[in-house]
């Protein structure tokens, strides 16, 4: 069907596919380590990626030491990426990736092929949509997540809805409660299944600020409405049901990486992030890819984003200057226990135990108190008691399971006081 | 034609070719509002249809009539094929009847495959899987684009559409019919009742009679990600019971994978919403027939109502005298069998005499590409840009969704005509795009308003 000599083809150093806080970032780190030519795709028809349409503060304390709202942060980040050299393409989307750096691109222009010594993927996340939560009712307007509101306020001028439910306490939500404000938008309730705010304090102070009651240990039932969403049904903690009349509900958080280009590519998937497999560098079970930022793991701020790009952009300069080999026994890092959500890195290269990301960053389902265990073939390598939350970072010192020198499963479990 | 559904706009071109002047009238505000807009999307066979039936017949017609004419109105389809596959003894022991009734209806290529040959064609099947009937033809079309090529043809060939047009009673005086609607006036000399869901009601508010009774069967399907599609190369069908085709897994033409639908009996024709509870048994289905779904996510949910009536068979009903046929009781196999319908009911309208001129050379209106892998617009130059990334829609697309005699007229509309917000992220990222872009488009709009301090 296509014509192959209409296909543009060019070729660079490095690929980054996606403009937000973590692929600025690595692409900014390769030039600055001399890389010549990189080029950053992004799909949007501007640069700056999520932090564009946050309209609020706090961005940039670790990166600009200030305090910044995030269009002017992702302002910043692209100027910065720019004087060092990047080559920014807005507008242009990634249709595919496969074997040997190459990426069929399509802009206004059509379809083109770029091919890379190296390829970072920065993709970050999305929110589980209505439909992936499995939620009871029809289709109707008024249904949407934080991100689409935000771009809808922020960089449209329109509201989607008036008094909405705003469903999930993640950091997020707390975001879109702010966006709300700003729109002139009433939240009539925010609902949260468990029974504490799943962001940490003093966020839970927000909606109370706000005149918003925030509802505990509330579930979502069904959405009703004609067209558009008239009311809600939610259930308490006994099944005991009610109706809310609003006329939009937000689903807030629920992150998901944007992974479809690996996941619809060749390269490995993990269950458990929903991201790409990597190794303590970022790099996917293709060499030539890497990977950065949120898509590695739901969810990180922004600032941990943009320092995890630096460093990944770091070490794909390394690699191209022959210093990260990808051979050699491989340790799988594998939770065991269902408690634990997911794990990353996925595997450490021994023949570099030391180097790379500092920890493994773990995610729970639930809150939990107890003891987490890394156990290989020769027994518990490293233990610690903690308490653990949903959608808070749980860090181990990825050192201490990478001593010695031989492969292998590396479990991580967790025994549950009671 | 009253009903703008899959079978009206069949009819509708049907008509129009023949050389009749045509009116079709829709009570909502964009067409396949009702049953069409949810099924599973296939060009069936009829390999389990009633033999002798009238739905078979139509069916075969339906499906020589789309091959014939889907490279003219650049229609797409894939060849899958489909497996009937027996989960358990009881099941396998039914091939054996089910063959025969295949090779009854037609489809001589229709074998027996072992449980040694189902592994090795569809090995991500679960291990359970006993043996099957290999369905050749069983295939995979567009169910959005398809009627909408009927109608444009329609259109362009002569024939008006008339939105948001409910008709409410009329009166026949022995050569004209004048039906009211909640507008104007109708008058013409043959009704065709094709109000899908509501064929019924309709015979009864205008003919004070109907020899049917629609019951409505609610389905709920699941659509999982793109990266389900290499899973399985064909339709893999259940063995089908009295009441029911059973729950598929099918690709789709898109380049997704859906399991569905169920079979709810319901009250409401309206009613189309999903149950939380469904949707995670046809989750629990979908992984045990096929384990590596577990690690693959839901794109989306949707659930279509099929107008089921009490008996297994179509309810095309000619009441010549009174220049009035209803179509009515078009179950599942419709999509596939709308061309035919059309060809009967038109031999049907002859029979009451009524002749015309056959055009010459019809106009062949040519509709978007969205097939997966066929020549998408976002292979093309010029195309503006990507509104929707997930389904790769552009910017071009969508603002000819929004021109000409066939404009989407709400965000359902406009999803069927182009995918947007149809894709992994349903709308996260292009519903602020595409508000701006419907802006004064639609009677329902995105936005309430604009955001202010």
């Amino acid at each position: 069907m296509i014509d192959q000599a209409a296909i543009r083809l060019e070729r660079c150093d490095v690929t980054v596919v996606g403009a937000g806080p973590a692929g600025l970032a690595a692409a900014t780190a390769l030039r600055q380590r001399g890389i010549d030519k990189v080029v950053v795709i992004e799909r949007d028809t501007a640069a700056g990626g999520i932090p564009r349409h946050c309209g609020h503060p706090p961005f940039g304390m670790r990166e600009f030491h200030r305090i910044l709202t995030g269009p002017s942060y992702a302002r910043r980040l692209v100027a910065t990426a720019r004087e060092a050299g990047v080559e920014l393409r807005t507008g242009t989307s990634v249709a595919s990736i496969s074997q040997g750096g190459k990426l069929l691109l399509t802009d206004g222009e059509g379809i083109g092929q770029i091919t890379a010594k190296r390829v970072i993927i920065a993709t970050g996340v999305r929110e589980a949509s209505c439909a992936a939560r499995l939620v009871s009712g029809g289709r109707l307007l008024g249904i949407y997540t934080t991100g689409a509101l935000q771009a809808m306020v922020y960089l449209k001028g329109l509201k989607p809805f008036q008094r909405p439910v705003i469903v999930g306490s993640e950091l997020v939500s707390f975001s879109a409660i702010l966006t709300c404000r700003k729109a002139g938008i009433r939240p009539v309730v925010m609902i949260e299944e468990n029974d504490r705010v799943t962001a940490r304090w003093p966020c839970q102070w927000l909606p109370r600020i706000r005149g918003i009651p925030l509802n505990q240990n509330t579930r979502l039932v069904r959405i009703e409405g004609e067209g558009r969403v008239s009311q809600v049904i939610v259930a308490d903690r006994h099944g005991g049901e009610r109706a809310i009349d609003c006329d939009g509900v937000l689903f807030t958080g629920g992150f998901t990486p944007e992974a479809s280009l690996a996941r619809c590519g060749h390269l490995q998937v993990d269950a458990g992030t929903g991201g790409p497999v990597v190794d303590q560098f970022g790099r996917c079970s293709d060499p030539t890819y890497f990977a950065a930022g949120n898509l590695l793991r739901p969810v990180e701020t922004a600032g941990w984003s943009w320092r995890e790009g630096q460093q990944v952009g770091g070490w794909v300069a390394d690699d191209l200057s022959g210093k990260l080999s990808d051979t050699g026994e491989e340790r799988r890092i594998t939770p065991v226990c269902p408690l634990i959500k997911l794990a990353v890195p996925h595997t450490i290269k021994m023949q570099h135990g030391g180097e790379g990301m500092t920890h493994v960053q773990l995610r729970f389902t639930r809150p939990a108190r107890g003891k987490l265990v890394a156990r290989n073939g020769s027994g518990i390598v490293w233990r610690r008691h903690l308490r653990a939350l949903p959608e808070r970072r749980v860090l181990i010192p990825l050192a201490a399971l990478a001593k010695g020198s031989d492969g292998g499963l590396m479990k991580l479990d967790f025994e549950e006081s009671s | 034609m009253v009903g703008a559904g899959v079978v009206g706009c069949a009819i509708a071109r049907r008509f129009a070719l023949e050389g009749a002047r045509v009116a079709i009238l829709e009570k909502s505000s964009d067409i396949l509002e009702g049953a069409s807009k949810g099924n599973s999307a296939i060009l069936h066979t009829g390999f389990d249809a009633p033999e002798d039936s009238l739905e078979l017949r139509c069916i075969r017609e339906g499906y020589q009539e789309y091959l014939k004419i889907r490279g003219d109105l650049g229609l797409p389809l894939e060849e899958t094929g489909g497996l009937i596959v027996a989960w358990n003894e009881e099941e396998e022991k039914r091939l054996g009847d089910l063959l025969r009734r295949a090779h009854a209806n037609g489809i001589a290529q229709a074998r027996i495959v072992d449980g040694a040959e189902l592994r090795k064609r569809e090995s991500n099947l679960s291990a359970r899987a006993r043996a099957g009937i290999e369905i050749p033809g069983e295939n995979v079309i567009d169910p959005w684009s398809a009627p909408l090529a009927y109608l444009s043809q329609a259109l362009a060939n002569g024939a008006r559409l008339y939105l948001n047009t409910e008709v409410t009673g009329g009166r026949y005086d022995g050569s004209q019919w004048a039906l009211s609607t909640n507008h104007a006036e109708i008058a013409c000399r043959q009704v065709i009742n094709c109000a899908g869901l509501y064929g019924d009601l309709l015979d009864r508010a205008v003919l004070g009679e109907t020899s049917f009774e629609i019951k409505p069967r609610k389905g709920q399907f699941l659509v999982f990600d793109k990266a389900a599609r290499t899973l399985i190369s064909s339709i893999i069908l259940p063995v089908p019971t009295q009441r029911t085709k059973g729950i598929l897994i099918c690709p789709t033409i898109f380049g997704n994978l859906l399991v569905g639908p169920t079979a709810e009996d319901q009250e409401s024709r309206g009613d189309a919403s999903v149950t939380r509870e469904v949707l995670q048994q046809l989750l629990k289905f979908a992984k045990c027939k096929l384990p590596a779904l577990a690690d693959i996510p839901v794109t989306a949910t949707y659930a279509g109502i099929r107008p089921a009536s009490e008996i297994k068979d179509y309810r095309i009903q000619a009441r010549l005298d009174q220049g009035w046929i209803t179509v009515g009781g078009i179950r599942s196999t419709g999509l596939t069998a709308a061309l035919g319908i059309a060809k009967h009911v038109y031999w049907l309208y002859s029979q009451a005499g009524h002749r015309h001129q056959p055009l010459a050379s019809p106009i062949l209106p040519r509709i978007p590409v969205l097939a997966e892998g066929d020549a998408r617009d976002w292979r093309r130059q010029g195309h503006g840009d990507i509104v929707c990334h997930c389904e790769l829609v552009t910017e071009r697309e969508v603002r000819d969704a929004l021109k000409g005699p066939l404009a989407a007229q709400n965000l359902g509309g406009l999803k069927r005509r182009t995918r947007v917000t149809m894709g992994r992220c349903q709308g996260f990222y292009c519903l602020a795009r595409l508000a701006e872009m419907t802006e004064g488009k639609f009677a329902q709009p995105l936005a309430v308003g604009a955001a202010h301090d």
